[in-house]
């Protein structure tokens, strides 16, 4: 590391700046490559991505009790990747697993693209969602494995749920790699289109949406939804309620 | 009309032309979702045997999407040019990838081959050549255009400065333009993609960088990407606009899942030039591309994703742009599944704009979800250097914090530049060399992080 830019912390022009964006600047050079320690950062959060990404979801850390565990039509991770049509789709053996029952709400923790996210935040998001909705018949909650935001439609469906909500992994960043999103859906059956959705996205501790506020939005989403009758882009936002402040 | 081929005795029909296509390309995953690939690698190559002998004057008798449905197509076959197409006229296509390589064809005959080309002819030859001949060819074509400065120049290589920010703070911006300044990037666009799209929010980020232009007199143009409806508002405003942005795809209805038509980037071409903001060019639209964006709105008409984007090359040359580049690991494993498909398309994509005259660059990137790293993307920079790209993307530490994507870094640039001896646009250079910022061979000096002191002044004089 001799050959690093020599630059005093003290007069380091950088030292201030850096606070004004999470970008990586101000890294140095050694010739024209970046120095060893910032090459190191980079590659550990993409390992962490990758991990994520990669990662299976095991129902039973969860700390559920009585889940029930279904699978889309992607027998694996790299199917998955690939074939977005098919992590839409139940696969055929588990259907029976999801008899229907007068419910106002199914929820459904879903690995997506990072089973991460669903393990560290799914649990405290699911309980605060149930103590915000007190009186509220809420099926048994499922947990789906290489699933797509629309295989909700199809478990909602087969429950006879009212609502579904899938509690999903999101696309690891390099700076996040475990967030969180809810996807709201009235009268869930198959073709839905992402139109007739709510989202509330960026759940996470590093800046994101705590689990209590999730489940604020959510329960607001959802009382709203019986209001005018439905999910989707003319369900607006509130705009009273609180946004993380990063 | 069939195609046939007969290998080993097995005999192997394409009932059509786009069918015939999309089974002679180098296997992608998107080709596979839409369910249009070959069965195996055989049949792919028997594809790419019967596909040699198709003559090129089939691809201006039966559009692969049809001429009354589709704008695109009637854009393609309404400019073709017969009498640039008359030195090719007479051949097949895998007469053409041989021809294409042979020593006597240069970069002047291409050039005045490009107007008799169509995009599906441009694909099509892609399909017969490997990664070095894709390379070979592409090579020898230059495709120069100019707004501040000249872009496309052989033996250079331009760049954009990406300084994205997840909520478009100015300061943070600025400071991520001001890193990529020191280390001499952005002669090609400094180019912001918004995390929002209101028009107050897009005008304080084009007057930042305007203005930071106008204090250093630097030979460079700027860009918020920002949908094209937004920047004809934001010129009727008065707003700074050096380049027009806009994402374009092959086929009419694709782009209407963009919300363009032809006519709408017409309004803004005419807008942009009537500004008169270039000084030593006039050609102010940038768009960008990238294979599986016809499919994704369901609007690829059956045509495999590589002979689509193509057709987006099309819409590109119609406007003469300043830039174009193809996007071309950021769509996901869906349509490129790994670091193999990223850096074929990549090449493809380069190859067949510039056959087409289009100033083609590109954003050498991946997602998080794509198996691919900065390994794969270290290759294709150089590849796509060696091959003469126009222009390379680059951002903070290769990480772009609002997309949560990674593309190349600063630091990238300036290790082709030494690799390739590949200066940027020659105003640019000229520019830096007056702030000494190069050494005597050139180089961006180490010590350059040292000037910002002195660019800042102790209250931020930069962005206060």
């Amino acid at each position: 590391m001799n050959d690093r830019t020599p630059e005093p912390r003290s007069v380091d022009p950088w030292a201030d700046l850096r606070d004004l964006t999470i970008a990586r600047v101000g890294l140095g050079r050694c010739g024209d490559a970046i120095p060893a320690r910032d090459v190191l950062a980079f590659q550990l959060a993409h390992a962490q991505a990758r991990n994520a990404v990669g990662a299976t979801l095991d129902a039973a850390t969860l700390g559920l009790d009585d889940v029930i565990e279904v699978h889309s039509r992607a027998t694996d991770r790299a199917t998955f990747l690939q074939r977005p049509d098919l992590g839409r789709q139940l696969a055929e053996e588990d259907a029976p697993r999801l008899p229907p029952g007068a419910y106002d709400v199914a929820f459904v923790l879903a690995d997506g693209l990072s089973a991460t996210a669903v393990t560290r935040q799914a649990p405290g998001v699911l309980a605060a969602c149930l103590k915000a909705l007190p009186g509220w018949s809420v099926a048994p909650v499922v947990v789906a494995h290489q699933a797509r935001v629309a295989l909700g439609d199809e478990i909602g469906e087969r429950l006879a749920a009212r609502f579904v909500v899938m509690m999903i992994g999101e696309r690891p960043g390099l700076s996040v790699a475990d967030s969180l999103s809810l996807y709201v859906t009235a009268n869930p059956r198959p073709g839905r289109a992402d139109s007739e959705r709510n989202c509330i996205s960026n759940i996470h501790p590093r800046g994101g949406l705590s689990p209590q506020l999730a489940a604020d939005k959510l329960a607001w989403l959802l009382r709203e939804a019986i209001r005018i009758g439905g999910t989707g882009v003319n369900l607006k936002d509130d705009p009273s309620a609180a946004l993380p402040s990063a | 009309m069939t195609y046939r081929a007969a290998l080993d005795g097995t005999s192997y029909a394409f009932t059509d032309l786009k069918r015939l296509l999309a089974c002679a390309s180098s296997a992608r995953s998107g080709d596979q979702l839409a369910g249009l690939a070959a069965a195996d690698d055989v049949e792919r190559i028997a594809a790419r045997y019967a596909l040699a002998d198709v003559p090129l004057t089939d691809f201006l008798d039966a559009p692969l999407v049809p001429y009354e449905a589709d704008e695109v197509t009637r854009l393609i076959q309404d400019t073709h040019d017969r009498s640039a197409f008359a030195p090719v006229a007479h051949m097949t296509v895998g007469g053409l990838r041989d021809w294409l390589l042979g020593y006597d064809v240069d970069g002047p005959t291409l050039a005045a081959l490009a107007p008799g080309l169509t995009p599906e002819m441009t694909a099509a030859v892609s399909k017969l050549m490997r990664n070095q001949d894709l390379i070979t060819v592409a090579r020898k074509i230059e495709v120069k255009t100019a707004f501040r400065n000249t872009q496309g120049l052989r033996g250079r290589l331009g760049s954009r400065l990406q300084p994205n920010h997840p909520t478009d703070d100015v300061r943070g911006i600025a400071v991520s333009m001001l890193d990529g300044l020191l280390m001499g990037v952005g002669d090609a666009v400094i180019g912001v993609n918004p995390a929002s799209d209101s028009l107050p929010d897009i005008k304080v980020l084009l007057d930042m960088i305007d203005g930071v232009r106008e204090r250093y007199d630097m030979p460079v143009q700027s860009c918020v990407l920002t949908h094209v409806t937004n920047t004809i508002r934001l010129m009727e405003r008065g707003a700074p606009v050096d380049l027009v942005f806009q994402s374009i795809a092959g086929s009419q209805a694709a782009n209407a899942g963009f919300g363009v038509t032809l006519d709408i980037l017409r309004e803004a071409d005419d807008a942009a030039r009537s500004l008169g903001r270039g000084t030593v060019g006039s050609n102010a639209l940038y768009f960008e591309t990238g294979q599986g964006a016809a499919l994704s709105a369901n609007a690829h008409h059956g045509v495999d994703q590589q002979t689509m984007e193509a057709r987006a090359y099309a819409v590109a040359r119609a406007f003469r742009p300043l830039l174009v580049n193809t996007v071309v690991g950021f769509i996901g494993p869906e349509y490129l599944y790994d670091g193999k498909q990223v850096i074929r398309a990549g090449l493809e994509d380069h190859f067949c704009a510039k056959l087409l005259g289009v100033p083609m660059g590109c954003d050498v990137c991946y997602t998080n979800h794509t198996m691919a790293d900065q390994d794969d993307m270290d290759d294709l920079m150089m590849l796509l250097t060696v091959a003469g790209v126009n222009f390379l993307i680059a951002v903070p530490g290769s990480d772009d914090v609002m997309l949560g994507y990674q593309s190349l870094s600063y630091h990238d640039i300036l290790t082709l530049r030494s690799t390739f001896d590949r200066p940027p646009a020659p105003e640019f250079e000229a520019w830096l060399r007056r702030q000494d910022m190069l050494t005597t061979e050139g180089r961006m000096r180490v010590s350059a992080p040292q000037q910002l002191g002195r660019v800042l002044g102790p209250t931020g004089g930069l962005v206060a």
